[in-house]
């Protein structure tokens, strides 16, 4: 009757995390209001515990909990990416806290709890474990981004995350109610059973809709991307480095398999949603960022864009397809990452210098962040031998065997649109004199360590793409 | 036309007058009151369909808690007459044929499924296994990772209420 004790096994990079975070909470109280930075080293040692856990994991891949989760080398890729965001951002906080007088212990547990709901996310294959994971990651988001208590920008976007997300998993819920209703179960498989056996009903087409509706929101695909600008640029700069890498991917993940495994059998019937989303949000994302003076809300625009190219790859519904979204994903992670935590190292205190003309002059001032920030904008971009430039390469690619061209045709388009507003950024880094003085904050070893992972990353997957490319094919292969 | 197709017809005619009425109200205290309304239809409802557990947790934490705490919020924050702004009229213009649409393919898609079988014959359908034995069965054998989970996400809630509550020290 009891679940067997390999079960927790596969589960243990979620044990772990949520362990660290009740211990960080159960400590907390007894660090003085100064030490609190040892909250967040605590917190990271989870982060890495739960990286070595995943080995155990993976030797004890298979379905656990009576087939409601599933740890195979998909789960595990996202996994990974999650966890390791979660890492490098944790490291990346600390400087950002201390200068925003925030350094509290709440933030490094709910960072870990976040991580734990998108690995949920990432295993499950049954929609209600899928909810309780996405609404783990999201309920943690929405403190995480309302953490200034005192900024009236950060308590505006925590409301407005609050409430449209809620909204959003309202729908979510609602296509699990229509999809139970037309098969008279939760889990993937069971459901994918049924449609094979009669065919997608308009009622289950209804609840696969909502539950687009749903995760479309997470993903920020368009139309469903319009609180992503705000609440980006009110979070907390580290936040919002979170947000755009770690419950994106954790909520690709889980459209993915909805998608792939439960609804792959009426894949006719959602790839048009999936192309006219694609689409819109492309073109959404990359021209409203053109007119961006804000770094913050350029680089949002710029998420809401590459959420396009991922959608791209994913309306391929193919094994390459989903080997092409991870690839993006992984890439992603890191350029963003790294970009977001340079703009929280040189917006300064209380955020301050967040506009474009804020960068000028940064060649010069500080070669090694510029140079950094110019390496993850090019990526961003899409330049060659960067991780980006491979994303797109392969997301496109896997687009066009399967003879999506006018979808691809878009996306290059938009990619080439993309690039005057990335570029804007580096001219004005590298060619345009400053007329401010400051002296921004030395760099300390956490976050450069932060800065030459992500960067090495980036080149990393640029130029040496194969170990990668291998482990996403494989992941894909698991997901069938 | 027996008894149980009475009691349903009443109480779907209920449910929606009191969800119509809660959109449509301007008080914030009427939209609560027949949010009530709306659960306590809802509690009998399963009690039709024979969810005797899922209707006394209808009552309990809806039409109980939440309701109270709603009326709380709207106590505390002394919420006056709600006001209209573009945007809810935007809502009125796009948000109704919205709806509407939305409503007729839902009746739609539900008729087609079930060919206006179950949905029409009041609860007396093919008996639901939800029986509070049947329901913790299933609870704490095949769903209990799910289960197990909802505690921390009860944690993380607990956690944002201290992160925005507690007092600077």
């Amino acid at each position: 009757m009891f679940p067997p004790l390999q079960d927790l096994y596969r589960i243990a990079p979620e044990l772990v995390l949520c362990a660290f975070g009740m211990l960080v909470m159960l400590i907390d109280p007894f660090v003085p209001a100064t030490r609190k930075r040892s909250m967040g080293w605590l917190a990271f040692a989870g982060t890495l515990v739960a990286l070595a856990s995943l080995r155990w994991a993976a030797l004890n891949q298979g379905s656990a909990y009576s087939g409601l989760f599933r740890v195979d080398m998909f789960s595990l890729f996202v996994h990974a990416i999650v966890i390791g965001v979660s890492a490098l951002a944790i490291l990346g906080s600390f400087d950002y806290l201390d200068r925003e007088n925030i350094q509290r212990g709440e933030y490094y547990a709910l960072i870990l709890f976040a991580t734990a709901g998108m690995g949920i996310l990432a295993g499950s294959t049954e929609l209600i474990t899928a909810f309780v994971g996405l609404e783990m990651s999201s309920i943690s988001t929405y403190i995480l981004v309302g953490f200034r208590r005192t900024v009236l920008k950060s308590n505006e976007s925590s409301l407005k995350y609050f409430l449209l997300g809620s909204f959003a998993t309202a729908f979510f819920l609602y296509g699990i109610a229509l999809t139970y209703g037309a098969t008279r179960s939760t889990r993937f498989d069971v459901v994918n059973q049924a449609i094979a056996a009669h065919g997608a009903g308009p009622l289950l087409i209804l609840g696969l809709g909502l539950i687009f509706v749903g995760l479309g929101f997470k993903v920020v695909a368009a139309p469903f991307q319009i609180y992503t600008p705000d609440v980006y640029e009110g979070a907390p700069t580290p936040v919002t480095a979170i947000l755009a890498c770690g419950p994106k991917a954790a909520a690709f993940a889980v459209m993915l398999r909805i998608f792939y495994s439960a609804f792959g059998s009426a894949s006719h019937v959602w790839f048009w949603a999936i192309w006219v989303s694609a689409i819109l949000t492309m073109c959404i994302g990359n021209f409203a960022a053109l007119v961006q003076t804000n770094v913050k809300r350029l680089l949002a625009y710029s998420s809401i864009a590459h959420a396009g190219y991922i959608l791209v790859a994913f309306a391929a519904a193919s094994e390459i397809g989903v080997a092409a979204v991870l690839f993006y994903l992984a890439a992603y992670a890191a350029m963003t990452l790294g970009a977001f935590l340079i703009v929280a190292h040189v917006g300064g205190t209380n955020e301050q210098r967040l506009n474009i003309e804020d960068y000028a002059g940064l060649g010069t001032k500080h070669p090694w962040i510029a140079a950094c920030f110019a390496l993850f904008l090019f990526s961003l971009l899409g330049l060659p031998a960067t991780g980006g430039f491979l994303g797109k390469l392969y997301a496109f690619q896997s687009a066009l065997d399967q003879r999506i061209v006018w979808l691809v045709v878009i996306a290059a388009v938009n990619s080439v649109i993309g690039a005057y507003y990335y570029l804007k950024v580096v001219v004005a880094m590298y060619f345009h004199e400053s007329n401010k003085e400051w002296a921004p904050m030395p760099m300390r070893a956490p976050m450069f360590v932060v800065l030459l992972l992500t960067a090495i990353a980036t080149i990393y997957f640029g130029v040496l793409p194969n170990r990668l490319m291998e482990l996403a094919i494989a992941s894909a292969r698991s997901l069938r | 036309m027996n008894i149980a197709m009475l009691v349903f017809i009443a109480c779907s005619v209920m449910a929606i007058v009191g969800a119509l009425a809660l959109i449509l109200a301007r008080e914030p205290v009427h939209s609560a009151l027949a949010l009530v309304l709306v659960m306590i239809s809802l509690a009998i409802l399963y009690l039709l369909l024979g969810a005797a557990f899922i209707a006394a947790i209808q009552i309990l934490v809806y039409a109980g808690a939440i309701m109270v705490l709603f009326v709380f919020v709207i106590m505390l924050l002394n919420a006056g007459e709600e006001v209209r702004t573009n945007v809810s009229r935007l809502a009125k213009w796009v948000g109704l044929p919205l709806g509407i649409f939305f409503l007729l393919e839902m009746a739609y898609s539900l008729f087609r499924e079930y060919g206006g079988r179950a949905a029409l014959a009041g609860g007396t359908a093919a008996p639901v296994p939800a029986s509070t034995r049947d329901l913790s069965m299933k609870l704490f054998t095949e769903f209990v990772l799910p289960f197990e989970l909802t505690s921390i996400l009860i944690l993380i809630a607990v956690l944002g209420a201290l992160v925005l509550a507690k007092r600077e020290s």
